[in-house]
């Protein structure tokens, strides 16, 4: 491999650690609202062409025609220090841009799946993307004005949650809120690498991980 | 005559296709696929060579004076992912610009980072 950087020379401080956080969730769940409650910049966004090459062929059954179409993705960014940033990534909310989905899981430290309780059959695809990749994930159930109010431990059922599964309340609107959803995704993570290292062989390699790695 | 259901290309190409007339219709960079959150730098002290170079390319180079994630540079550009990861394949090839590839979580040399990360959005 050509690059100067090698991953293992990488420490706090010196070379820059930057961490990949998803937000998925259904269509209009209020992803794209919590990147931008979050982000220290506008939130933008890149759009990719779906005819890109790389794009799965067979997951466009049911598009009877080739047509020209963008998946537009919404991301954000936190600067924590000097060398550490987290981004947030939006994850496309249709079903047809699920391609893109394997490119954001890749090297991500975790998602913040948004949950509508008016709609929670919404974020099963979710739930199991994540559950079969090993990709920690945190439910945010989003309390929009006039969505009922459900007890956090109705959700884990109905959704059949591990239950180590952090569920937290949030208003995609407000700040605080989702800050606490992210703080719980980042506590949640740093204990499934913690418990995964444990099992690995103490040989100074670094611990491998390979159920948190995408499917090719 | 191409018959009318020949034309897949109707007004919504444009955008679509510009940027890959931009890379001349390579579709795939050499080497291995740029995460997004890859920080690119311009490398200082660079000859660049600007008539072999696209204003794209330029524009690249402009925004990495500073480190940049892939993402930000193909949101700031109004570019798509496949066409911006070809422009840096061509700046790396003439090594302008240095690419630094994130640590997958589970390789993190010290996870104690993450305490860092909770302690300062904490701070938020």
């Amino acid at each position: 491999m050509a690059y100067a950087a090698s991953d293992r020379a990488a420490g706090p401080g010196r070379t820059p650690v930057t961490i990949k956080i998803l937000i998925a969730g259904g269509f209009g769940v209020g992803k794209t609202t919590l990147v931008g409650s979050l982000t220290e910049i506008r939130p933008l966004r890149t759009e990719e062409p779906l005819s890109e090459p790389g794009a799965a062929v067979d997951r466009l059954d049911g598009v009877e025609r080739k047509r020209t179409t963008t998946v537009a993705l919404d991301f954000g960014r936190i600067t924590i220090r000097e060398n550490l940033v987290i981004y947030l990534f939006g994850t496309p909310g249709q079903d047809r841009f699920w391609f893109m989905w394997d490119e954001l899981a890749r090297g991500a430290l975790g998602a913040i799946v948004m949950a509508d309780t008016r709609r929670l059959a919404d974020c099963f695809p979710s739930v199991d993307y994540f559950e079969r990749r090993g990709i920690p994930f945190v439910v945010g159930v989003n309390c929009f004005d006039g969505a009922r109010r459900y007890r956090r431990e109705t959700v884990r059922s109905a959704l059949d949650l591990d239950p180590e599964v952090p569920v937290v309340l949030c208003d995609a609107r407000q700040r605080g809120t989702c800050r606490d959803a992210l703080i719980a995704l980042v506590e949640h993570a740093l204990q499934v690498l913690r418990s995964r290292q444990a099992y690995a062989p103490s040989s100074g390699a670094p611990p491998r991980a390979p159920a948190a790695e995408p499917a090719p | 005559m191409p018959s009318p259901d020949d034309h897949w290309l109707d007004e919504e190409a444009g955008p679509v296709v510009r940027p890959y007339a931009l890379i001349r219709g390579r579709t795939r960079p050499t080497g291995e696929t740029l995460d997004l959150i890859a920080i690119i730098t311009a490398v200082r002290g660079a000859h660049v060579d600007t008539t072999a170079l696209d204003p794209e390319h330029l524009a690249v180079l402009r925004i990495c004076r500073l480190p940049t994630s892939v993402a930000e540079i193909a949101s700031d550009l109004d570019l798509p992912l496949g066409v911006v990861r070809i422009l840096l394949g061509d700046l790396q090839d003439r090594s302008l610009v240095a690419i630094h590839h994130p640590i997958p979580p589970a390789r993190l040399p010290d996870v104690q980072i993450l305490k860092e990360v909770v302690d300062g959005l904490r701070r938020l």
